[in-house]
């Protein structure tokens, strides 16, 4: 189980342009950590430096705490999944496994011992003498997966391996994936676009956005204290609904379309003052008004669009030029057209300075339950 | 109530009617230049003819037994053999290098690549003058090489031991543009990530060509060692200009004896039973191709 550090590593392909820049990061031991960003951000180049696949043009990576700039990818002690899987297809899903163990000329009965033992973890027991094409979608994956779990490297690479499966057979390997990892300790690197993947998967994850570190944390902090607008509206489904405001020094505060007034401390304000600002809540802090409903920003708004996904119910409204979406649990009988009394909990809001894109007002007041604290046996 | 009449033939053909229109235009190309001169050919290979290539005498299957017992056609035979032989196996696996070598990531390999495939552009006749010249006993550049290395001059073309040798080299020099644009297509079409994951494994250059390149392009190559053995056994335009089938009938490979049969001497007979004959062979062959070497292609 090894550490990977990546300190101020940078790439750029045309010497000019840096693709990725200033990437500061420690992977500890044991570890999952998923790369997550939209496509083309350049999370699969980020791990394909740290497979070395590709040339890094700045900064150190250390693998295990030595310095691993320049070894080729097999002295780097990893095992990596592509997308596509990167099966042989003129080879049967045994030697696909035991491929990597016959390049280090490991005894035939020893590779046939260990390509059983994975395939039995991964239920592939029956499929070793077929070839690729033979197989399923998620058969095929699971042979990749067999592939690096063989090789018995510390560290396990993923790029984007589950975005060719059907989403209830994805649903069923991240599960599975997190605990093969648990069970081997590897530390693994993940990359994906799928933020519900990154959030589900990861001990901590990496925000990556046009080459560059938005926000390194547990899933859980990233989603309750985005570091600027983009991570918070790339994580979270719907995204947080983000408008501009207005300082407003003498009420202590700031209002958004000059209608929904957000308070805020003095500190916060003296960071805010004579800057443009944005505003945000995530679809869940918006709330109906019923009896017994505390005073706050209560506004009526115009409803545009209306799902109902089960037990949940999300519909859309218009703020001044943003459309905004409300997230209510339950079954509720909203049309499009409907006038809705919302309830806008100022205590959720999050503030961001524009240009920079800094946070400067943490949303408080978010509910963390306890089994210990709220159940009663 | 009014019974549904099964549609008329002619409904039913309809389709079928369609699909003949479509496929006219190379079903007539296909009658005029290749089916009626076959079944020509098969027809006067039992005939003894006139000058002008008209059926004479029938003669049965006696054309083919004077072939099969005529020393000239059995060297002719043996000839093509040999230059099968020769130039097959060189060429394919020169075609094969060069394609290794041009399907690397270099700075300027675009110009190696147009290079290596630059004999596809060249035609047979010019090509053979260049040879020509290339063979030449007293000028030429091969025997200057060898004047300068002080070793003994060669008469390319018109020693018997060396005229095939001679025809065969320049024909692999011909046939190599080719192959080689054929097979650096199949390396191209090789998944990326097949090499960058036996990379991560730690596999060699060979190890790699062995387990994986030679695999995935077995496809490639087996229609590239088709090609290239019908190709050998028509080999026609270098001989005429080469050699004529000389030196003492070393060179006179089985199209040029047909030719010779047809257009010099004017035995249309026994040179329909000789294209015939050649005909079958290359469909046996080209068929043990496919039982034998097929088993180990593998397609995606």
């Amino acid at each position: 189980m090894k550490k990977v550090e990546l300190i101020d590593v940078s790439k750029s392909y045309d010497k000019q342009v840096d693709v990725i820049s200033n990437i500061d990061v420690t992977i500890e031991p044991g570890e999952f950590f998923v790369l997550v960003g939209p496509s083309g951000c350049g999370k699969s180049t980020m791990l394909r430096m740290i497979a070395g696949l590709e040339e890094i043009t700045g900064g150190i990576i250390e693998i295990g705490g030595k310095r691993a700039n320049h070894l080729s990818p097999d002295k780097r002690d990893l095992s990596m999944v592509f997308q596509n899987y990167a099966l042989y297809p003129h080879l049967t899903v045994q030697q696909n496994i035991t491929f990597g163990l016959d390049v280090k000329k490991v005894k035939k009965a020893v590779q046939a011992e260990r390509a059983n033992e994975v395939a039995e973890m991964l239920g592939l027991s029956d499929f070793l003498k077929r070839k690729p094409r033979e197989l399923s979608g998620g058969q095929r994956q699971r042979v990749a997966l067999a592939r690096a779990i063989v090789s018995e490297a510390p560290i396990c690479l993923m790029d984007e391996p589950l975005s060719n499966l059907d989403a209830k057979l994805r649903a069923h390997m991240r599960t599975e994936i997190r605990r093969i990892q648990r069970k081997l300790g590897i530390t693994m690197i993940y990359v994906t676009h799928d933020q519900v993947e990154a959030m589900t998967m990861g001990d901590r994850i990496m925000i990556l956005h046009e080459g560059k570190i938005q926000q390194v944390g547990k899933p859980i902090d990233i989603y309750n204290y985005p570091a600027n607008p983009f991570v918070a509206t790339f994580i979270g489904s719907p995204p947080m609904n983000i408008s501009p405001a207005r300082a407003v020094p003498t009420k202590s505060g700031i209002f958004i379309e000059d209608t929904i007034h957000v308070p805020m401390n003095e500190e916060q304000v003296a960071a805010s003052s004579a800057r443009s600002l944005l505003a945000g809540i995530r679809p869940e802090h918006i709330k109906p008004i019923v009896t017994g409903t505390e005073s706050g920003n209560r506004i009526q708004v115009e409803v545009t669009n209306v799902e109902i996904l089960g037990n949940e119910t999300v519909f859309s409204f218009q703020v001044g030029q943003r459309e905004w979406m409300a997230k209510w649990s339950g079954q509720w009988d909203i049309a499009i057209g409907d006038q809705v009394p919302i309830l806008l909990g100022s205590e959720y809001f999050c503030v961001f300075d524009e240009e920079t894109g800094e946070l400067i007002r943490k949303p408080e007041g978010l509910e963390h339950l306890s089994i210990a604290k709220e159940v009663i046996i | 109530m009014t019974t549904v009449r099964a549609p008329g033939v002619w409904k039913r053909s309809a389709n079928l009617r369609v699909g003949f229109l479509y496929l006219l235009p190379s079903i007539i190309l296909f009658a005029v230049f290749l089916f009626y001169p076959m079944i020509r050919t098969i027809y006067l290979s039992f005939f003894l003819t006139d000058q002008n290539g008209n059926a004479a005498v029938n003669v049965g299957f006696e054309n083919y037994s004077y072939l099969l017992t005529s020393p000239a056609f059995l060297n002719s035979m043996k000839a093509t053999g040999l230059f099968v032989l020769y130039t097959v196996p060189v060429g394919i696996i020169l075609a094969l290098f060069f394609a290794l070598l041009a399907n690397e990531k270099l700075k300027g390999i675009g110009f190696f690549r147009t290079m290596y495939s630059s004999t596809m552009g060249i035609s047979v006749a010019a090509s053979s003058v260049i040879w020509l010249f290339l063979f030449h006993p007293s000028v030429g550049v091969f025997n200057r090489i060898l004047l300068v290395l002080d070793l003994p001059q060669i008469q390319w073309l018109l020693d018997p031991e060396w005229a095939l040798i001679s025809i065969a080299i320049s024909t692999i020099w011909m046939n190599t543009g080719f192959s080689f644009l054929i097979l650096l297509g199949g390396l191209q079409n090789i998944d990326e990530h097949l090499y960058e994951s036996s990379r991560i494994d730690g596999a060699g250059y060979f190890y790699r060509l062995r387990r994986i390149t030679i695999p995935m392009l077995s496809p490639t190559l087996f229609f590239i060692i088709t090609i290239s053995l019908i190709n050998a056994f028509q080999t026609f335009g270098q001989i005429d200009i080469l050699t004529k089938g000389g030196p003492s009938q070393s060179t006179n490979l089985i199209v040029y004896s047909i030719y010779r049969e047809a257009f010099i001497n004017y035995q249309f007979g026994t040179a329909s039973a000789q294209a015939v004959i050649l005909f079958v062979i290359i469909l046996v062959v080209t068929l043990l191709q496919f039982k034998l070497l097929e088993r180990k292609v593998h397609y995606q």
